[in-house]
């Protein structure tokens, strides 16, 4: 949502790029040859660890957008627990009806979840929660005009 | 000559003997007693800092704040470091920019630290460590230990996944208030701060309640019961007033 808080500033960014996937862009596939990926979110699934390095492998720069794909977060707050027991609570202890642990529809998690460059190689950090809009227009600017992004603006949390 | 690094602090009284060393590359003078970060503050050189606090002994717990000191090639906690005649100090050098960030990202990753949903968000002085020391994200691997919150304290929660082993609480209790509340037990990855023999804060029969060791504390590990996230602003600057007026009154 931050990246929408650029507000107008989206149509300059608009204007320099050509947007080939997005979870809006009517593809099922990631393309091939992409510049720059931008990700949000920490590594959960096995199905997050497939799109990952699938994502890696076809994307010349990697940005990690949010401290959930920085440092995983709150969803990382599971770490400290067994899969086993983060299903028995979400699915038994905390479930009126139909106590089952979903099997098809539900990815498998994996034992923790972990930020991104954890997994694969990862280009640039943009740490935040959210991370403030205003940094995120610098860095895409700078990336597109060729130099170093200034991430000062950045932190962990708030 | 270079003067020899020493960490003694001379004992007694204020000393009036004046030692002249550079700090990068800036002549300056300070108290034989006082500590190179004391000289680089009155010169207006920044130096990071965690566990050092105005109005507690400096332990040199958390080495944020080392320097190079020419002639030596160990590195040299400034707030435990006397100044030294001669001496040629480096407060600002790529191997210590390293060094800091790495300090900062173990601190980081030996805990819990979930900045979204902490209380101290926004008012955590590792939090602003990580941002001027340019800590973008960790290049060491995240522990996730699991670790107690003790919340038996009428009005405080002392909560380890944020400890950061800087024993403010520890010296603010002790030395300020007197009450020695707080200590460490264990060692290494495994220290962690206790109250009274290691029971339960709640149930400590020397803690008077008074709140400074929550208000030292630069991270959410102390704070008070009731904050949400966001909402613990520590108020630490009555520390150096506290002990001034009795600085002034014991004379
Ligand atoms: S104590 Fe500071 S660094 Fe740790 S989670 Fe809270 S705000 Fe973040
Ligand atoms: S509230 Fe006061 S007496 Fe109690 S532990 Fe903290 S500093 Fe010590
Ligand atoms: S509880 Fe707070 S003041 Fe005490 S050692 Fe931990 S971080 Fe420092
Ligand atoms: S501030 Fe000097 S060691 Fe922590």
């Amino acid at each position: 949502m931050s990246f929408l808080d650029m507000d107008e500033r989206i149509l300059e960014i608009a204007a320099r790029v050509e947007v080939v996937y997005s979870p809006l862009v009517d593809l099922k596939e990631f393309p091939a040859d992409v510049d720059v990926t931008i990700v949000e979110g920490g590594v959960s699934s096995e199905e997050d660890l497939h799109k990952i390095r699938m994502v890696r492998s076809r994307t010349k720069l990697l940005i990690a957008l949010g401290d959930c794909a920085v440092t995983s977060n709150v969803p990382g707050m599971r770490n400290t627990f067994k899969v086993d027991d983060v299903m028995k609570r979400a699915y038994f202890e905390n479930a009126d009806l139909k106590q089952q642990v979903p099997s098809d529809v539900i990815p498998k998690l994996l034992p923790r979840t972990r930020p991104v460059h954890e997994v694969v190689p990862v280009d640039v950090f943009l740490p935040g929660c959210p991370p403030p809009a205003d940094v995120i227009f610098g860095a895409l600017v700078s990336l597109l005009d060729g130099t170093t992004p200034d991430l000062s603006g950045t932190r962990f949390g708030r | 000559m270079s003067g020899r690094p020493s960490a003694k602090p001379a004992a007694g009284a204020p000393s009036s003997k004046v030692k002249t060393l550079t700090i990068d590359d800036r002549l300056v003078s300070a108290r034989e007693d006082e500590s190179i970060l004391d000289a680089a503050r009155q010169n207006g050189i920044q130096i990071p800092t965690l566990c050092n606090l105005d109005g507690l002994t400096p332990v040199g717990a958390c080495r944020l704040c080392m320097v190079e000191v020419k002639g030596s090639s160990r590195l040299f906690a400034s707030c435990v470091t006397m100044v030294g005649e001669g001496m040629e100090v480096v407060t600002d050098s790529e191997r210590l920019q390293k060094y800091r960030k790495t300090i900062v990202e173990l601190l980081f990753s030996e805990r819990n630290h979930v900045c979204a949903v902490c209380v101290s968000n926004g008012h955590c002085e590792l939090q602003n460590l990580a941002q001027t020391l340019g800590v973008t994200h960790l290049t060491v691997p995240y522990l996730h230990p699991k670790l107690p919150v003790d919340a038996s304290h009428e009005r405080f929660v002392n909560d380890h996944n944020r400890c950061v082993l800087c024993q403010r609480c520890v010296r603010v209790c002790g030395e300020v208030e007197g009450a020695h509340t707080w200590d460490l037990r264990g060692r290494g990855i495994d220290t962690r701060v206790i109250t009274d023999l290691n029971q339960p804060w709640g149930s400590s029969e020397t803690c008077t309640g008074c709140g400074k060791c929550v208000h030292v504390c630069p991270t959410g590990a102390l704070t008070e019961k009731g904050k949400s996230i966001r909402e613990m602003a520590k108020q630490s600057r009555f520390l150096p007033y506290l002990t001034m007026m009795r600085e002034d009154r014991s004379e």
